[in-house]
């Protein structure tokens, strides 16, 4: 068997690895960025809630949380491993991805705010309106790199036995006692979904730039 | 006598324990342009901001047409959009145009449609005499032009009073003066201003008021010619020279 023989029997993974990655993005993303929001906006409570929630999710191995959260969600509610997983997986880039719409807000200046306030804008319009489509752009060089990061630890719902890319890997270096080949061609079709996925969010950065005299 | 558009009772401002101005009275008729001047630190901007609830006052009252705007339960959005207001380091959203920097205030706050918002921004954009530059972003103006935007955005919500905020401190010296013939203009149309400012060229030729504030509080308040031939206090007649002396040569070479 040669490395071609590999990386199709691997690649049919792929797919397991793109929707998990395609689940926990967006669902980090937008707790992401309502946990920044009350973080920033939601009164002391909240915002202390906010940053104790962040302080542990980040302070823990993503493995570890994912096995804890994965027995909360999959005894709550009845979902497959890999829904499972990728809600799991999704919560847990969560906390990454409030502190870099967190710290993406705060780099729009104060003025911003108080002009569109000043206009007569309430400050739910003055958030969505000015402060979000200026942070957003601001958090997309950050954001790439945590959507390169959510593909790579992807891999690690394998641990819960779905039949994702690095599972394929393992399954078949176990067959044919072939390691070296079978983890090299999973290492390769990672670096590619990474590689592409990076690609396109730059053209969108470049896309989404605001013109200015240099 | 007919009710002043503005008027100010006993306006205290104080974070923690400093006083940032104290027990200010002031009135503003309709279509009088007010100028006031002071050192910095002394509390004009934090007045301004006062006037259009950006900031609470700790005591007193704010009226608006009649209108109690320091009242209880009122709704600080609405003052607002009856109240414009241009800041010294402009402020224009950074990610519009300078189209949409004044269309934003007509669809959102006014629920204009976008054809209707549209064609009364671009007409606020020419009086501003920027026609040309309409489509371009802040980053692509320069701080005159960016300045005459703010200017424009703030008059398209159709304010009953214009606050400006230093407007001109921080351009360069030679950009100075279209924001200024713009405020001139604003000011014989009509407008009812309340301007913060040290260019004393302005405040002589357009000031229906001059008000002098120093530390919290309003030294003297006069027309031009009583402040700048007979000011009363030693201490105005000593700001306004110095400030004269400072700012003149800037503002000449300016216009």
């Amino acid at each position: 068997m040669d490395l071609g023989n590999f990386l199709s029997y691997i690649a049919s993974g792929t797919l397991y690895t793109l929707g998990a990655s395609l689940i926990a993005l967006p669902a980090g993303l937008i707790l992401g960025l309502l946990f920044a929001l009350l973080y920033l906006y939601g009164g002391k409570v909240l915002s202390n809630l906010m940053a104790v929630y962040s302080t542990v999710m980040r302070g823990i191995p993503p493995i570890v949380l994912l096995f804890v959260l994965y027995f909360v969600v999959s005894g709550s509610v009845n979902l497959s491993p890999f829904l499972a997983g990728s809600i799991s997986l999704g919560i847990i880039s969560s906390a990454y991805q409030m502190e870099i719409i967190r710290g993406a807000i705060q780099c729009v200046s104060g003025g911003q705010l108080m002009a569109a306030r000043a206009i007569g804008l309430s400050q739910t319009q003055a958030v969505r309106e000015i402060l979000l489509p200026q942070a957003l752009r601001i958090a997309l060089p950050s954001w790439s790199n945590e959507a390169a990061i959510v593909i790579k630890d992807s891999s690690l719902i394998y641990a819960l036995g779905v039949p994702e890319i690095l599972r394929r890997a393992q399954l078949i270096s176990a067959s044919t006692q072939q390691p070296f080949l079978a983890y090299s061609a999973a290492a390769i079709i990672y670096f590619a979904l990474v590689f592409i996925t990076t690609r396109l969010l730059g053209r969108l950065e470049q896309k989404l730039a605001i013109p200015a005299n240099p | 006598m007919t009710e002043p558009i503005l008027r100010i009772r006993n306006l205290t401002k104080k974070y923690a324990d400093k006083v940032i101005f104290q027990h200010i009275d002031l009135e503003v008729k309709s279509g009088d342009t007010i100028v006031i001047i002071g050192p910095s630190g002394t509390g004009k901007s934090t007045l301004l901001r006062c006037i259009n609830l950006l900031t609470r006052p700790n005591e007193g009252q704010i009226f608006l047409n009649g209108e109690e705007i320091t009242a209880k339960g009122i709704n600080e959005d609405h003052v607002r959009q009856r109240i414009g207001m241009v800041f010294q380091n402009f402020l224009l959203f950074n990610h519009l145009t300078a189209l949409e920097n004044v269309k934003l205030g007509l669809t959102k706050v006014r629920h204009m449609k976008a054809e209707e918002a549209e064609v009364k921004a671009i007409s606020h954009l020419k009086r501003v005499g920027l026609s040309e530059h309409m489509d371009k972003y802040p980053g692509q103006l320069s701080g005159g032009q960016q300045q005459r935007v703010g200017i424009a955005r703030a008059l398209a919500m159709d304010p009953e009073i214009m606050l400006f905020d230093e407007p001109t401190s921080a351009l360069d010296p030679e950009l100075i003066g279209e924001v200024l013939e713009v405020m001139r203009d604003l000011s014989k149309s009509g407008m009812t201003m309340v301007v913060v400012t040290h260019e004393m060229g302005f405040a002589r030729e357009v000031a229906d008021s001059i008000i002098f504030m120093e530390r919290g509080s309003i030294v003297e308040e006069g027309s031009p010619e009583e402040l700048f031939e007979h000011a009363h206090f030693p201490r105005t007649r000593e700001f306004l020279g110095k400030i004269s002396e400072l700012y003149g040569k800037k503002e000449k070479k300016g216009e």
